[in-house]
């Protein structure tokens, strides 16, 4: 695995939705390897926010030397609403593809479940993991990808207001149309996380989660970003794994959230 | 030109190094930087036993800084010695190993284990503000820092760095104190204890309330504990705090600085360290320097 840190070049950027915003960049050696799964450090160029902002990959054009990032704009005057103002013709640092990604051997009927900002993994991961399906997507009320989400897999839409789909979670719409899985793949915040974790346990299926913590080095070396591991960790000899270098992937069953 | 350094007998090829927590043991840097290139690797800090570190979140950024609660995660001193120090030894650099402990006597008994290792110093961390015992609680107070320094020299077999905290009255108070405990250098400075709140979940930033703050936002502080201890005492001093660039590594030289470390710019630049290095070098040649070691202390 080799990691990239330079330039990339910015090709097109549009908001999709209330602070969310899609960013196509070209660099072409970072998109020969990234997986689905696996996320890019970005950097500002205000020298007075340090650290990298880390950004899961949306989507990958190997054909075209391009990476697709969609991300949510955090606040006034953060590095992400910097990175909304980028125009065709910029050019954005970044360092990537990290982290370990999705397996991509689908055992039989997939549930690929996003919730919010969680959502835009599951595009690339539809793209490329074979057989059967199902895509389910939670927002607060406003949707976006979903239809980019709906050429790879049947999708499911839960909102929380009720505006689209089924009113609720996505385990709600989980279970409102009956859908059965024998793996999970997800990426959303912990709550969700914690009750797909539940239910995988509760169905005996295989549970992959991408998990979220606060990072400064992306790379494995300032243990920032640890979850709780039930094994004990070969990099510390705690039970403590690195989101950015063992994760951001885990199986449920290996981490407690 | 001649960028060697002597720190207490251990000849460095350039004098820089890193800052310890911030380069692991050079295994996820080597991927960015050749290690021979670096004067020495100071390691991330290591106890007797496996230490799991504060719950997160551990970092939070700040205006031209960042807080950490890391709280010394650690896999004890068998895994150490077992996979990072072999690791380490491939490269032509030299290796400076960072102890931490909560009791004097967990500082001891690495330091005895390590007298058996091929490493080339051990700098002790009397300073970190991130750990409820040990730590800190050693290094504000001069008396303690006095002791800590001659139980530790007593079992050291490699020269002994002493690392200061910046979070004293007078930080030459603790520098004489190691100084008279027998100390072979000191370094400085660890982080400054700081607290983030974040306004829209009214709780801390960090899981730990407090943390240390790094990165440039600390550097002039750092470069005025430099100056006051390098004029305050006869041992080497390793200068560090918001180093980023070639120029701000020759601002601690000039201030009474022997060696520098890089430490929170490896977050954001994993070349960092090389980049000094070679910016200093450049620096040497343009003002026609002929040993780097002239510049230590340059500026009364």
């Amino acid at each position: 695995m080799s990691k990239y840190k330079g330039q990339a070049a910015v090709i097109f950027q549009e908001q999709i939705a209330t602070d969310i915003y899609s960013l196509w960049i070209e660099v072409p050696c970072m998109a020969s390897e990234a997986k689905p799964g696996q996320f890019l450090s970005l950097y500002t160029q205000d020298g007075s926010k340090l650290l990298p902002r880390p950004i899961s990959i949306c989507e990958i054009d190997k054909l075209q030397g391009r990476l697709r990032l969609v991300y949510r704009v955090t606040g006034k005057e953060t590095g992400t609403e910097l990175f909304s103002r980028l125009e065709s013709g910029d050019t954005l640092e970044v360092m990537g593809p990290l982290g370990n990604g999705f397996p991509l051997e689908n055992p039989g009927r997939a549930f690929l479940i996003g919730g919010g900002i969680g959502v835009p993994p599951m595009l690339e991961l539809a793209k490329q993991l074979p057989g059967a399906k199902q895509i389910i997507a939670g927002y607060r009320d406003e949707l976006f990808l979903t239809e980019d989400l709906e050429r790879y897999g049947e999708l499911y839409v839960a909102t929380e207001d009720g505006s689209a789909g089924t009113r609720g979670n996505v385990l709600d719409a989980v279970r409102e149309h009956g859908l059965a899985a024998d793996v999970i793949y997800a990426c959303g915040p912990a709550p969700m996380l914690r009750a797909l974790k539940a239910y995988a346990e509760e169905y005996g299926i295989v549970c992959y989660i991408s998990l979220e913590e606060k990072m400064a080095c992306g790379i494995g070396a300032c243990l920032a970003c640890v979850c709780r591991s039930k094994e004990t960790d070969s990099h510390s000899n705690v039970h403590n794994k690195r989101v950015c270098k063992d994760g951001p992937v885990f199986l449920s069953t290996e981490v407690e959230i | 030109m001649d960028t060697k350094v002597n720190l207490a007998g251990v000849e460095l090829k350039n004098p820089v190094m890193t800052a310890s927590g911030t380069f692991g043991s050079g295994e996820e840097y080597s991927e960015f930087v050749d290690l021979s290139r670096l004067g020495a690797v100071v390691t991330k800090g290591v106890a007797n036993v496996p230490w799991p570190g504060n719950p997160v979140p551990r970092i939070a950024e700040t205006k031209s800084g960042m807080m950490n609660a890391i709280g010394l995660q650690n896999p004890g001193i068998d895994v150490f010695c077992r996979r990072d120090i072999p690791f380490l030894k491939q490269f032509d650099t030299k290796i400076i190993v960072n102890v931490c402990g909560k009791t004097m006597e967990d500082y001891c008994e690495v330091v005895e284990r390590l007298g058996e290792e091929e490493v080339d110093m051990l700098e002790i961390n009397i300073s970190c503000p991130n750990v409820k015992e040990g730590g800190i609680a050693f290094g504000q107070n001069p008396k303690a820092v006095e002791e800590i320094t001659a139980e530790v020299k007593k079992r050291a077999k490699q020269p002994v760095i002493m690392k200061l905290s910046p979070n004293v009255t007078d930080i030459t108070e603790t520098a004489k104190a190691a100084e008279a405990g027998g100390a072979d250098v000191l370094s400085l400075i660890n982080t400054l204890t700081g607290m983030k709140i974040d306004i829209h979940r009214r709780a801390f930033a960090l899981a730990n309330k407090t943390g240390g703050l790094s990165g440039p936002a600390v550097k002039p502080v750092a470069v005025r504990m430099v100056y006051q201890v390098a004029n305050a005492v006869k041992l080497p001093v390793i200068g560090m705090g918001g180093i980023e660039t070639a120029e701000d590594a020759i601002e601690f030289l000039l201030a009474g600085a022997s060696a520098v470390s890089v430490g929170t710019a490896n977050f954001y630049n994993p070349s960092a360290t090389v980049q000094v290095a070679e910016g200093i070098e450049d620096y040497l040649e343009r003002y026609g320097f002929e040993h780097v070691s002239d510049l230590t202390g340059l500026v009364k």
